[in-house]
C-alpha cells in the first residue's frame, strides 16, 4: 500500500492528491490532507466529533463541498480533525462523522490557514483504486 | 535564438505580448500581457497562458482578458487578472474577484522620521503584533452582534468611523469612500456571517502584514507632496488585509452556486473555477448584493485596524496623533468586481471590471478618485515582499485605454510555499532581516519562510514594466523597517 495523499505544489497555493480502495477512502484521505497542511496530525487527539450531511449535483462538486465544510468548522470552532467516518456516500450524497480536537496552541502549531478548496485542477479518478486531486486556497 | 513561448505569444511592443485567439479554440477575445522578456518564461512554464486564455471564455468579455506584469498562476483567473464583461449581455465570475473579497491596502502617513522610529522599532512591532491580532483562527476585540454585522455589510468603512474607530477623513481617501453600494446581507449566507462575527478586526495569515517602512526614493516630488510624503527617511506605515473568513465563505458559497447557475444559462467553461452567471440574472445580482458586503466588511476591518496602529504609535512614541500626524494617504482593494463605464468603439458602455490581484489606477479628473486627488489621479499601493520595497504610483489614461483602469498590486510569487519553505527556515529568514535592520514578527515562522523575498518577483520590475508600459506612473518608494506577518 502507497501513501494515503501527496501534496501537490502550485506558485501560490497547495494541492491535494488523496488516494483510496474505494471512494469513500479517497475523501478521508482528502480530508486528512487538508488538514495535514494546517497542523501535524500526530499530536491532535480525538477527543470530539462533528456530523456532516451533503448533497451536491455531481461526485466533483461534492469533494469540493465535503472540503469547505470542514475548513468552515476549523474556521468557526477551531476544530482540527484527523479522521474521518464516511459513513455513506454516492455520486450526489455525503454522510460523514470527523474526529479532532480543539486548537490548543500550546502543543499545535498552525502551519497555514487554508481559505477554501477550489475547482481548479480538480479531478475525481476511479481507476485501480480511487484517485482525488483538489487545489486549496491558502 | 528560439524562444519557449516563440509561436504561442506576439510581441506588440517591449512590454505587450498578446495570446491570440488561436491559441485556444473559445476564447472571445485575445489575452494581453504586460510583461518584459525576462518575466516571460516563468509565466509560461506556470501555465499562467493557460488561465489567461481561459479567462477570455466568459461570455460578454471586451477589449482582451488582460494579465498585469505580476501575473502568477492561480486558480480559474490567473493572480494578476483583470476581465471586463458588458453588464448588458457578460457575467460575472465570483472567481475572477477571488475568496479574499477586497483584499487591499492601506497607506498612512507620519511626521515621523527614521531617526526617531529605528531606536524603538523592536518595541513598536511588539506593540503592533500585541495590540492588533493576526495569524490563524484569531479573534478579534471587537464583538459585534448578527444586526450589528449586518450595519458593517451596509456601511463599511463608515460603520467603524460612527463607532470610534478611526477619522472620518480616512473615509474620503478610501477607495468607494469605504462602502460599495448594493451590499445587501441577505445575499450572505448564515454560514458568512459566523465566520465574519469573531473575525471582524484582525489581520489573517498568510501574506497579510503591517508594515513599517521609510522613504527612500522619489519619482515625482510634488505628487508624493499632495499626498503628505514629503521627505526622505520620513516612516510611513501599510496595512495589508482583507475580508477574512466572512469573504472566502461567500466566494465558497456563490462558486458553488454559480457552478450550477452556468448549467441552466447553457455557458461552457474550461475551467470550473470560472463559475458565472450573467450579471443580470438573480445569481449575477445575488452574487454582486453579497460581494459588497465583503468589500464593506474589509473596509470595516482595515478602518479597525487603522485605529489600533495610531494607538499603538501613540503610545510607543507618548505623542498625539496629530502631532504624529498620522494621515491616511489611501486605501485600495485589489480582488473586487465593479460596474465602471468605458468608451467602447467610441460608445460609452457599462462593464464588469473584475480585478484579481490588480489595483484600479484611475487618471486625474476621473470623478471617481477623490477631490484631493482630482488633479493627479488615484494614488495606487504597490507593496512588495518584506525584504524589499514598496510603490506609491498613480493612474493613468493609457490604464484607462488599455487596462480598464488598472494596473498590478504587488510583487506577484515565483516560487511556491513548499518550495520557498525547503529552502529556508523562518528564523534565517528573520535573522537574515534583521542583518538588513528589518525586524519581523510573525505568528507563524513556517509563514515567514513562505513569505520570504525569494518566493516574489521582484517588485520594482514589476512597477517598472507597469510604468514603462504606461499603466501607471511612480511617485515614491520605500523599504521596510519592521513587519508584523499573520
Amino acid at each position: 500500500m502507497g501513501k494515503d495523499f501527496e501534496v501537490v505544489n502550485h506558485t501560490a497555493d497547495v494541492g491535494i492528491i488523496a488516494y483510496g480502495g474505494d471512494m469513500s477512502q479517497a475523501f478521508a484521505n482528502a480530508a486528512r490532507g487538508l488538514f495535514s497542511l494546517i497542523t501535524e496530525l500526530d499530536g491532535v487527539e480525538e477527543v470530539l466529533h462533528r456530523d456532516v450531511e451533503l448533497t451536491a449535483s455531481d461526485e466533483e462538486s461534492l469533494l469540493v463541498e465535503w472540503l469547505n465544510e470542514l475548513i468552515y468548522q476549523f474556521d468557526t470552532e477551531s476544530i482540527i480533525f484527523k479522521r474521518f467516518d464516511i459513513i455513506q456516500l454516492n455520486s450526489t450524497h455525503l454522510k460523514a462523522r470527523s474526529y479532532g480536537e480543539k486548537v490548543d496552541k500550546s502543543k499545535h502549531k498552525i502551519k497555514i490557514g487554508v481559505k477554501a478548496a477550489t475547482y481548479h485542477m480538480l479531478k475525481v479518478d476511479r481507476g485501480d483504486g480511487c484517485k482525488v486531486q483538489v487545489l486549496f486556497d491558502i | 535564438m528560439s524562444v519557449p513561448w516563440q509561436g504561442i505569444v506576439k510581441k506588440i511592443d517591449d512590454y505587450r505580448w498578446e495570446i491570440p485567439t488561436s491559441y485556444k479554440a473559445g476564447m472571445l477575445v485575445p489575452g494581453l500581457i504586460f510583461a518584459s522578456e525576462s518575466m516571460l518564461t516563468h509565466i509560461l512554464e506556470e501555465n499562467a497562458f493557460q488561465q489567461v486564455a481561459n479567462v477570455a471564455f466568459l461570455p460578454g468579455i471586451v477589449g482582451h482578458s488582460l494579465a498585469m506584469p505580476d501575473i502568477h498562476w492561480g486558480y480559474g483567473f490567473p493572480i494578476g487578472g483583470v476581465a471586463a464583461t458588458r453588464v448588458k449581455d457578460g457575467v460575472v465570475s465570483p472567481g475572477g474577484v477571488g475568496f479574499d473579497i477586497n483584499c487591499g491596502v492601506r497607506l498612512v502617513r507620519t511626521n515621523l522620521t527614521e531617526g526617531e522610529v529605528r531606536p524603538k522599532i523592536g518595541q513598536l512591532v511588539n506593540e503592533l503584533f500585541t495590540t492588533i491580532p493576526s495569524g490563524v483562527g484569531s479573534e478579534g476585540k471587537i464583538r459585534v452582534s448578527e444586526k450589528e454585522l449586518n450595519e458593517v455589510m451596509i456601511k463599511g468603512g463608515r460603520w467603524a468611523v460612527e463607532k470610534g474607530y478611526g477619522n472620518a477623513e480616512d473615509i474620503t481617501v478610501t477607495e468607494e469612500s469605504g462602502s460599495m453600494k448594493g451590499a445587501n446581507p441577505d445575499k450572505a449566507s448564515g454560514k458568512a456571517k459566523k465566520r465574519g462575527i469573531p473575525q471582524l478586526g484582525t489581520l489573517g495569515s498568510g501574506n497579510h502584514f503591517l508594515e513599517v517602512e521609510v522613504v527612500d526614493e522619489f519619482y515625482d516630488r510634488d505628487a508624493a507632496k499632495a499626498m503628505g510624503i514629503e521627505d526622505l527617511g520620513q516612516v510611513l506605515l501599510l496595512i495589508h488585509t482583507g475580508s477574512r473568513g466572512f469573504g472566502h465563505q461567500i466566494c465558497t458559497d456563490y462558486v458553488a452556486l454559480l457552478g450550477e447557475a452556468v448549467k441552466r444559462y447553457g455557458i461552457s467553461l474550461p475551467d470550473r473555477q470560472l463559475a458565472c452567471a450573467p450579471i443580470n440574472s438573480p445569481e449575477g445580482q445575488d452574487y454582486l448584493a453579497a460581494m459588497a458586503c465583503a468589500a464593506n466588511y474589509a473596509w470595516a476591518n482595515r478602518q479597525c485596524i487603522l485605529h489600533w496602529v495610531r494607538e499603538s504609535f501613540m503610545k510607543v512614541f507618548g505623542k498625539s496623533q496629530k502631532e504624529l500626524g498620522m494621515r491616511q494617504v489611501y486605501d485600495v482593494c485589489h480582488n473586487i468586481a465593479k460596474i465602471e463605464e468605458y468608451t467602447i468603439a467610441g460608445r460609452k458602455e457599462k462593464l464588469c471590471v473584475h480585478r484579481k490581484g490588480a489595483t484600479r489606477a484611475f487618471p486625474a479628473g476621473h470623478p471617481d478618485v477623490p477631490d484631493v486627488y482630482r488633479s493627479l489621479g488615484q494614488p495606487v499601493l504597490i507593496p512588495g515582499d518584506m525584504g524589499r520595497f514598496s510603490y506609491v504610483a498613480l493612474g493613468t489614461e493609457v490604464a484607462m485605454k488599455e487596462t480598464f483602469g488598472s494596473t498590478c498590486h504587488g510583487a506577484g510569487r515565483v516560487q511556491s510555499r513548499a518550495a520557498a519553505k525547503r529552502s529556508l527556515r523562518g528564523a534565517d529568514v528573520a535573522r537574515a532581516l534583521a542583518d538588513r535592520g528589518i525586524i519581523v514578527k510573525a505568528e507563524s515562522m513556517a509563514s515567514l519562510a513562505e513569505e520570504a523575498s525569494e518566493a516574489y518577483k521582484d517588485v520594482s520590475e514589476v512597477v517598472e514594466v507597469a510604468y514603462k508600459a504606461g499603466i501607471s506612473r511612480k511617485v515614491a518608494r520605500a523599504k521596510p523597517m519592521g513587519v508584523v506577518k499573520g
